[in-house]
């Protein structure tokens, strides 16, 4: 059966009864406790997303809690040092807490003030979403619980002590491999146990369908922002427009192509594709793995033949998850975006060049996407145009980079 | 046919008492012993459920985990557990066996390939922690049609008209969990409290065997007893962790254990 994109259906709403994109993609794989949660989420936030009061208070929290829009801004020197297409970039981290978790973080907790939960509960991987989570709940007045993986805390410092200081929670996930796909489970294994008094927020667009849904909703906002940006910029959408955005659980992607979807404007997710010369990765899509069921949803998945999952490795910790969100399973199946994967060097390189060159300085997240940029800006017509979601700051990652390349510049 | 799951129920109710359900891992700690384990407490359990472990699971606490952990590192894999369920079965024929698990390990095998596998080792019933109804409707139908039993779950945010559906679509046990915990966690919920949310959903079809599990354990299964199955899980993974640390043998650790849960449910 070919898959095929519904124009006239927001992406997110293209499942069927079962949830389900493409037939095969997503769904609620869940223990029969979080079924009633789920349910009454799922029928909240479709009366929310439909309340006029409701978009009202989140456009205003938007604008004026996150800031919108984050700016639009040619990289003239990077175009200039490749000589080839235009290059742009969305700067995202210029958002309240720099990065794009915080729309799905405010949006969660409004929703979790509307169904009357004083708690909130998230996981993280970078510590963004886990940051943002932490920020937003102080400012709504939620208690805060946020679950990351022990070796996310060690590499993430920064975004830690970011959290503490939000007077949240944080809880080491020393399971498994200890990094994002450990503390995704084990703040589901909790919402499983506090099902009654907390809600929970899913960090991306993964997890059961309902807060994918969420997610890419809340994350939209970056591109209804860039359509009027792109059309202030050249009058209309360019005739050869790429969007390129790493991708992990795929919430920053889904969020800057969703306004584009129905355009010809080229989608280029690029997955981490971890050392050189190794074989471990976290680009599940690049690399062909076969769908399997993690954490609630079927997906492409990084697993072994039995079904167990398996290990990844990044040097970014928001990219190390070995699935991909259902909405990106679908988009490359229908081939609506095409995705690739660039190495823990290749985003260094980014980084420092991006850094060097720009007065912004990207995290090892959308290095990923950079690295793409540069790799083909060269090969292409100085009137084609690139542009990049820069959605997170390299801040984060100065005690990654200063082992890695010595020195840290920004 | 009666399935044997039925009559063990059928059993234990001429006896007047509950069913005691034991849960442990395939290849926990070693696929040798795991099969011994199952040997010598189905001198004492009804029904035996047995774990096919998997590396994700979302709803289980620390003790399964562990368990599930050490059978991995075992290199457990899928057709070791059909090779201990058939090895076991040609010892106890009779003994009802219950695999349990994700569904992500029967996606990968194939649906037809996994029934398969269940009913040439003697399988016989299953129960998916992830594949809630309805989306499990037609893979349960596929169990009934091959003789299997699928095991519904009921747990205490289960409203009331779904619960009457899920029943409807049963076949001769249903699992209910005791409160809004994974597995393994501490009874937090009254026994009085569990047992009344019981009662209801026993008066909605009075026929259906239905089981009570997760928190249960030597302190606080008689209290309960009065169910028509009460399962213990967690408690048993810790008492092979335990006797592994103590360099104790964790069979006959694991048969006193199991002898003293049904002791106190006689």
């Amino acid at each position: 059966m070919k898959l095929k994109i519904n124009r006239n259906i927001p992406l997110i709403d293209q499942h069927d009864k079962n949830f389900m994109y493409g037939g095969k993609f997503g769904g609620n794989f869940i223990p029969e406790t979080l079924k009633k949660p789920i349910d009454d989420l799922t029928k909240l936030f479709a009366k929310l997303r439909r309340d006029k009061n409701f978009l009202r208070e989140r456009n205003h929290h938007f604008t004026n809690y996150i800031g919108a829009p984050t700016p639009f801004i040619k990289l003239e020197n990077l175009t200039d040092h490749l000589g080839g297409a235009q290059i742009y970039a969305k700067v995202v981290s210029e958002a309240n807490g720099g990065a794009h978790k915080i729309y799905n973080a405010t949006v969660h907790c409004l929703i979790a003030k509307k169904a009357g939960k004083k708690y909130i509960v998230g996981d993280t991987g970078a510590g963004y979403a886990g940051k943002m989570l932490s920020m937003a709940a102080k400012k709504f007045g939620l208690k805060c619980k946020i679950f990351m993986g022990a070796k996310d805390i060690k590499r993430q410092r920064p975004n830690v002590e970011a959290m503490r200081k939000n007077g949240a929670e944080i809880v080491p996930v020393t399971t498994g491999s200890q990094t994002l796909v450990d503390a995704v489970s084990e703040c589901m294994r909790y919402w499983v146990s506090n099902c009654d008094t907390s809600h929970m927020c899913v960090g991306s667009t993964v997890g059961p369908n309902i807060f994918i849904k969420i997610c890419a909703w809340s994350t939209a906002q970056i591109s209804r922002e860039l359509m009027q940006q792109v059309k202030e910029e050249f009058g209309k959408i360019p005739k050869k427009l790429k969007l390129i955005n790493c991708v992990g659980g795929g919430s920053s992607a889904a969020g800057f192509w969703n306004e584009f979807i129905n355009t010809h404007a080229e989608f280029i997710g690029v997955e981490a594709g971890g050392p050189k010369n190794s074989k471990l990765h976290a680009a599940p899509l690049t690399n062909g793995s076969k769908i399997g069921i993690l954490h609630g949803a079927a997906q492409y998945v990084i697993q072994d033949k039995e079904g167990q999952i398996g290990s990844t490795e990044s040097i970014s910790a928001g990219l190390d998850y070995p699935g991909i969100s259902p909405l990106h399973c679908f988009l490359k199946d229908t081939k609506r975006a095409k995705y690739t994967s660039a190495s823990d060097e290749d985003a260094l390189k980014a980084y420092l060049l991006v850094s060097k060159l720009e007065n912004i300085s990207p995290s090892l997240e959308p290095s990923h996407a950079f690295a793409e940029a540069i790799r083909i800006a060269p090969k292409l017509k100085n009137s084609e145009v690139i542009i990049v979601n820069s959605c997170g700051d390299s801040l984060k990652d100065k005690d990654i980079i200063k082992q890695k390349l010595g020195s840290y510049i920004r | 046919m009666k399935s044997k799951i039925a009559l063990a129920f059928e059993n234990c109710k001429k006896e007047k008492r509950a069913a005691l359900i034991t849960y442990t891992v395939a290849g926990d700690n070693t696929k040798n012993n795991s099969l011994k384990i199952l040997n010598k407490i189905s001198k004492h359990a009804d029904i035996l459920e047995l774990g096919f472990p998997h590396n994700t699971p979302i709803a289980d606490g620390g003790q399964i985990q562990g368990s599930s952990h050490r059978a991995l590192k075992n290199g457990m894999k899928l057709k070791d557990v059909f090779q201990i369920v058939k090895k076991f079965k040609k010892t106890n024929p009779l003994k009802p066996l219950i695999l349990m698990g994700y569904y992500n390990l029967i996606y990968q095998n194939g649906e037809s390939n996994f029934l398969k596998n269940c009913k040439s080792s003697g399988v016989d019933g299953l129960i998916i922690v992830d594949l809630p109804y309805p989306e499990n409707k037609d893979f349960a139908n596929r169990c009934k049609k091959k003789g299997i039993n699928f095991i519904q779950l009921l747990s205490p945010t289960t409203s009331r008209e779904r619960m009457k559906n899920i029943i409807k679509n049963s076949h001769d046990m249903i699992y209910y969990i005791s409160m809004l915990s994974t597995t393994g966690g501490k009874l937090k919920v009254s026994p009085k409290k569990i047992l009344e949310n019981y009662n209801k959903i026993k008066r909605i079809n009075p026929s259906k065997n239905l089981v009570i599990g997760f928190g249960i354990t030597d302190k606080t299964i008689s209290s309960l007893k009065s169910a028509n199955g009460l399962v213990v899980g967690s408690l048993l993974c810790k008492t092979i962790t335990n006797s592994l640390k103590m360099r104790q043998n964790p069979v006959t650790k694991l048969d006193k254990v199991v002898y003293n849960l049904k002791k106190k449910i006689i």
